[in-house]
């Protein structure tokens, strides 16, 4: 059966998924080696055009399936596919918790300021000003920045990419799953439809590629600088013990009962 | 000598109270008592009246009765409060230093003893939290109770503590033993008969029980956000997890508790959640998820009073109707609802061996009363051996959905397990997973989850019928609340009436054929619940058009005594 992307024409989410089979191939994760954990938004459409492991969670929820499933098979490379308004609206609760925790899980954020499947309201990374279904007058809120949110809950690797930049990006994907940790990837993703403001030009006008700071206060300053210029590439990454670290190395042993129930006589 | 007695210890919280009842408990397990003690204490940390009773007997017995034969006030105000319960003569443990009593305000005779508590610690160097150990030696005193029992309860408590610290509580509480001894040698109303030791008796509550009956199961992760009344199996968890191999996470909320359990599952190993009603209000996206996508798991709900946040340290059985309805959509489950710590360690078993083999979610459906009270359960039942049967896993290179399985259930591959590849997808979806919107696809794969629902059939359990065949009266009732009726039924027996109790332990899907053999033919059928609208007593009707009028209910938090049910069902005997 041929089963085509519903995506519209130019939409950012090709470059994305492009660059996650390109990074998958070079790592020589196929189909049965890996678990993609989809959202749900424009993003999470993604799961029928896979053939990989998939795990199409509900609305907000990547994460917390994705640590359960890094936790009980630690050997299993775990990549989340979640969006702006899934991962740190809905989900924003749990992605702080998941960065404090600093599982080994790759997690890419399809940030494109807009809630695309619901045709078009305001994300949680939208920008002040920005007019919308849900903001006829503008958002009024400041948005959510996910770098600055990635880096001081705790995340150890924290990137942007950008979805017209498929060379790049791949690269970038590559980095964060052979990262050790939490690894966090904000992608800058243009929505043809609902966003005229911030079209691939927007950004090709404005990008630049920075050098990894080597501390966090300028990983900071960096992830905080937009506008005119904005910086993508890697702004934080350093090693630290993750949450499977801590935890017991699951096996099938049968429990010792008798010491067990001792314990309670 | 008696039988039975029933001893009660309060006084504020923060002084020890809790594990008095433990230690008591223990000792006279040791020795071959049957025993069982409840607690009562608000939702705070420090001050408040805090209270714990236990009943021990020579004979096994299913409930708490209304006797107190003997009261410990750690503080005036538990002689205030609890002054009224107390039998004819009981036996009344107090320190003048708290204030003088007079027997002459007390409703019944009563006999005062005064213990000075607060002295016989300092004597010993002690601090003022271990007057409850003091009280303790006092009691067995009372109760020709066995003080070398005792000795070996505090050598265990105190063991990583050391020698000195073993020492000087059995010190303490020898003080207190030979002060009573000394001082009101002669007073041996409350004197136990002597029970001989049978076997090794476990003192568990049922949230430890259940933690027992899981690791005997296999499970190896769970993800539980802290909530009374199943905060001791989070303790019992995190305590055993690394002896176990048992991963223990403390999500950020119970919508990721559940989340994080049903990726573990996913990937193949066996995974539970545990709550209460608001917590689980939580997870109800996530239990429709869980049906969506066939993915085994246990959910152990301890109901509490609601609604809202409610009395959140009192116990309610409330939440029956909300779990066999909880989750957007139609897809089947499971709901069991264990009477005692014994019943929760045995359907927990059970739990996670139907939650495999139908794929499907499973509810422990507990409540405060069963996992804050300690029972007395035979070591043997919990050290037999336990049968694992993980269901149907992919073998066959066949979709995970497979369509033409004739029970609607396709085995499973684990996330990771060569050849398996599929999508757990929470959107409605064909058999390998993927998004699909086709009605004839749609319809098949809905029949497929609902059809486990005749496959279950074979797992439903009859309800447990106990008492007089030729009964007047036919309890029925669920869960926890089997022990009061059951004592109920002994007190009615001694006044020659015959009574009998359908109980249910398997709730759901509902076992309607059984349960109308059962009923139709009884004579006059009681239903007695732990809550104010007769949640079983409507899905009875639901299911079978058996309509029960008579309903004992009660929604004050406190659980049943059966002297309390006896007194209104005898108002309802022709």
């Amino acid at each position: 059966m041929e089963i085509k992307p519903t995506w519209c024409p130019g939409c950012g989410n090709f470059g994305i998924w492009l660059s996650l089979k390109n990074a998958l191939t070079q790592l020589n994760i196929g189909t049965d080696d890996g678990v993609v954990v989809y959202g749900v938004g424009c993003h999470g459409n993604m799961d029928d055009w896979m053939k990989m492991y998939g795990v199409a969670a509900l609305h907000g929820r990547t994460l917390p399936v994705a640590q359960g499933l890094k936790l009980a098979n630690r050997a299993l490379p775990v990549i989340v596919v979640s969006g702006d308004g899934d991962c740190l609206g809905e989900g924003g609760n749990h992605f702080i918790h998941a960065a404090k925790r600093n599982p080994d899980i790759t997690v890419l954020i399809h940030d494109n300021q807009v809630y695309g499947l619901t045709t078009g309201q305001a994300s949680p990374t939208a920008e002040a000003g920005f007019k919308t279904k849900s903001t006829p007058e503008g958002v009024f809120d400041e948005p959510v920045n996910p770098l600055t949110l990635a880096i001081t809950a705790g995340a150890t690797f924290v990137a942007r990419g950008f979805a017209g930049d498929a060379p790049g990006l791949t690269a970038l994907i590559k980095a964060a799953v052979e990262h050790k940790g939490f690894a966090v990837i904000d992608i800058l993703q243009p929505c043809v439809t609902f966003d005229k403001v911030h079209t691939y030009q927007w950004y090709r006008e404005r990008i630049y590629t920075i050098e990894t700071p080597d501390n966090k206060m300028k990983a900071l300053e960096k992830a905080m600088e937009w506008g005119n210029k904005i910086p993508v590439g890697i702004f934080y990454k350093e090693d630290k013990p993750t949450s499977e670290d801590h935890e017991a190395v699951i096996t099938a042993e049968n429990p010792p009962i008798q010491e067990l129930l001792s314990e309670f006589i | 000598m008696l039988n039975s007695v029933t001893w009660k210890i309060g006084g504020e919280a923060g002084f020890g109270i809790m594990a008095s009842g433990t230690m008591l408990a223990r000792t006279f397990s040791r020795a071959g008592y049957y025993v069982l003690a409840t607690n009562e204490y608000p939702s705070r940390i420090r001050g408040g009246h805090n209270l714990v009773t236990v009943r021990i007997a020579t004979d096994n017995f299913d409930a708490m009765n209304r006797d107190l034969h003997i009261l410990v006030a750690l503080n005036r105000e538990t002689v205030d409060i609890h002054k009224q319960e107390l039998n004819e003569n009981a036996l009344v443990i107090f320190d003048p230093k708290d204030g003088d009593q007079s027997a002459a305000d007390f409703p019944k005779p009563v006999k005062l003893i005064a213990v000075p508590l607060t002295d016989l610690v300092t004597k010993f160097t002690g601090e003022p939290v271990m007057r409850n150990t003091v009280a303790i030696g006092a009691s067995l005193a009372l109760l020709g109770g066995p003080f070398a029992n005792f000795e070996t309860v505090i050598a265990d408590q105190f063991k990583k503590k050391g020698v000195d610290v073993i020492k000087r509580n059995v010190d303490i509480a020898r003080a207190g033993y030979d002060y009573v001894k000394q001082t009101y040698g002669s007073e041996n109303s409350m004197n136990l008969s002597p029970a001989t030791k049978k076997e090794d008796q476990l003192i568990v509550n049922a949230s430890e029980a259940i933690g027992i009956g899981a690791a005997r199961a296999g499970l190896k992760f769970a993800a539980i956000y802290p909530m009374t009344p199943i905060n001791a199996l989070i303790t019992f968890l995190a305590d055993h997890a690394k002896r176990l191999n048992i991963v223990y996470k403390q999500p950020e909320d119970e919508i990721s508790g559940i989340n994080m359990a049903i990726g573990a599952s996913l990937a193949g190993v066996r995974s539970m959640v545990a709550t209460s009603g608001g917590g689980f209000a939580l997870m109800v996206e996530g239990l429709s998820w869980a049906g969506m996508i066939e993915v085994p798991l246990v959910i152990d709900l301890g109901m509490r009073v609601g609604p809202s946040t409610g009395m959140p340290t009192w116990s309610e059985q409330g939440e029956l109707q909300f779990v066999i309805h909880a989750g957007h959509g139609e897809f089947p489950r499971i709901v069991l609802a264990p009477a005692d710590a014994a019943d929760a360690y045995a359907l927990t078993v059970d739990a996670f061996n139907l939650a495999d083999r139908y794929q499907v979610p499973v509810f422990v459906l507990t409540d405060k009363y069963i996992n804050e009270s300690q029972w007395c359960v035979p070591k043997a039942h919990m050290s037999g051996d336990v049968v694992i049967d993980r269901g149907k896993i992919l073998a066959d290179g066949k979709p995970r959905y497979d369509l033409s399985v004739p029970d609607g259930i396709s085995p499973r591959s684990f996330i990771g397990q060569k050849g398996g590849y599929y999508c757990a997808n929470s959107y409605e979806h064909d058999e390998v997973g993927h998004v699909t919107e086709k009605p004839e696809i749609r319809v098949a794969m809905s029949a497929k989850r609902l059809k486990k629902f005749e496959a279950m059939k074979k797992d439903v359990r009859t309800p447990a019928v106990f008492g007089d065949t030729e009964a007047e009266i036919t309890f029925v009732t669920w869960g926890s609340t089997r022990g009061p009726v059951l004592e109920a039924m002994k007190l009615l027996e001694a006044v020659g009436k015959k009574t009998k109790l359908v109980h249910f332990s398997w709730i759901y899907p509902f076992p309607t054929e059984e349960t109308m053999k059962l009923l139709s033919p009884a004579t006059h059928l009681v239903d007695v619940e732990q809550n104010a609208t007769g949640q079983l007593a409507a899905l009875i009707r639901e299911h079978t058009g058996i309509l029960m009028k008579d309903k004992l209910l009660k929604n004050d938090g406190r659980i049943w005594f059966p002297e309390e049910i006896v007194e209104k069902v005898s108002a309802l005997w022709k």
